[in-house]
């Protein structure tokens, strides 16, 4: 893939980031902050089909952001075809392995409200 | 007055240190001027770049007290010091104390195809003359880049140049801003594809340190930042083109 379409989702994911991280919390100042972060409230909460949906778009959109700006990272400390293509693949593997458990914790939290 | 020259000193064979020399100058004496004088009354060995000695050719760049700056257009008394620290441009190899090889850093410039691409500029040695008429504000976008000297400065203070040993640095990509945006040129396309990859434009952080060195007013910064404006596609190179006048004499 080209560098710049790799820095466009870069900027989209970052700023909806932004964005998502910003709904997620007001989501949850529709009680006192404290009592948001009970056990009880945390899973009810899962079972609330738009908190699960925007929560899902976070771990999404900031895994990506985050592993690529990784990626970035680890191939402006040093450079070689092996050390860049091993890093841009650890952490594409990285990301994937994030969404792919933490889409099982929401999937978990919100069918059953155990993780 | 004198002041206390202090120069970093370097051969393959002996290593660095530094040498302290003390030297009378003047209001309007300039390090570089110091510089020859060490070179001419004490230390004959001293080696270093220059060759105009009025900030055209951009051969004289080294650190003085820290900062890329160009020996022959820094005045000793506006550094406000009693001691002046003389080393090498970083980022690039020390060849002997304050020479350095700018091998990589023209490599980079050559790798930008820094001159105008259009099919109609191929010229046979006939009697027609021809020329391509441009508007002010046509000229106006391209021109202050095209005041670089190529002294090196921008990629000294460079950051991303410091760690990442295949990024073309500021002075390069400005440069290809410079051609891809004149209206003469065509070839904006094979432009932009050349500085879009891995250690391409994106690795510029935008620390801006390039445009605050450059002793010549070019804002390389500036520069990096349009092209990728291209390159996300937030702006379009214009249709309009520079019109080729043709006359024979
Ligand atoms: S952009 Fe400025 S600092 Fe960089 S090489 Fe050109 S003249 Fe020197
Ligand atoms: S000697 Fe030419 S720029 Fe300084």
């Amino acid at each position: 893939m080209r560098e710049s379409n790799i820095m466009k989702i870069h900027y989209i994911t970052g700023i909806s980031a932004i964005i998502l991280v910003a709904i997620h919390i007001m989501f949850r100042l529709i009680m006192p902050y404290g009592a948001s972060l009970e056990y009880e409230n945390v899973i009810a909460n899962y079972k609330n089909l738009p908190y699960t949906i925007v929560l899902e778009l976070v771990l999404v959109t900031v895994a990506i952001h985050g592993f690529n700006g990784l990626r970035i990272i680890l191939i402006e400390l040093r450079q070689g075809r092996v050390w860049e293509k091993s890093m841009t693949w650890l952490c594409i593997i990285g990301a994937a392995s994030i969404i792919a458990y933490g889409t099982r914790t929401i999937i978990l939290a919100s069918l059953t409200g155990e993780v | 007055m004198s002041v206390n020259l202090k120069i970093l000193r370097y051969s393959p064979k002996e290593g660095k240190r530094y040498d302290t020399f003390e030297v009378p100058y003047q209001r309007w004496t300039t390090v570089l001027d110091a510089l020859l004088y060490v070179k001419a009354y004490v230390d004959h060995s001293l080696a270093l770049r220059y060759s105009c000695r009025m900030a055209s050719c951009g051969s004289c760049g080294m650190l003085i007290n820290g900062k890329p700056r160009l020996a022959c257009y820094t005045k000793i008394s506006e550094l406000n010091s009693n001691e002046i620290i003389c080393e090498p441009l970083p980022n690039f190899p020390i060849i002997r104390d304050l020479a350095t090889n700018f091998d990589r850093f023209f490599t980079n410039h050559k790798n930008m195809m820094p001159y105008i691409i259009n099919e109609k500029t191929d010229r046979k040695m006939d009697d027609i003359h021809r020329e391509f008429i441009q508007k002010p504000d046509e000229v106006e976008k391209y021109l202050q880049f095209s005041y670089c000297i190529k002294c090196g400065l921008c990629y000294a203070a460079c950051p991303t140049t410091a760690m990442d040993k295949e990024f073309p640095g500021p002075q390069a990509l400005a440069q290809m801003y410079r051609y891809m945006i004149d209206s003469r040129d065509q070839a904006s396309r094979k432009r932009l594809e050349i500085i879009d990859n891995r250690h391409g434009i994106w690795r510029c952080h935008f620390a801006g340190s390039c445009s605050n060195v450059c002793p010549k007013g070019v804002d390389p910064a500036l520069g990096i930042q349009l092209l990728r404006s291209y390159l996300l596609g937030f702006s379009k190179k214009g249709e309009e083109k520079a019109v080729l006048y043709i006359s024979s004499h």
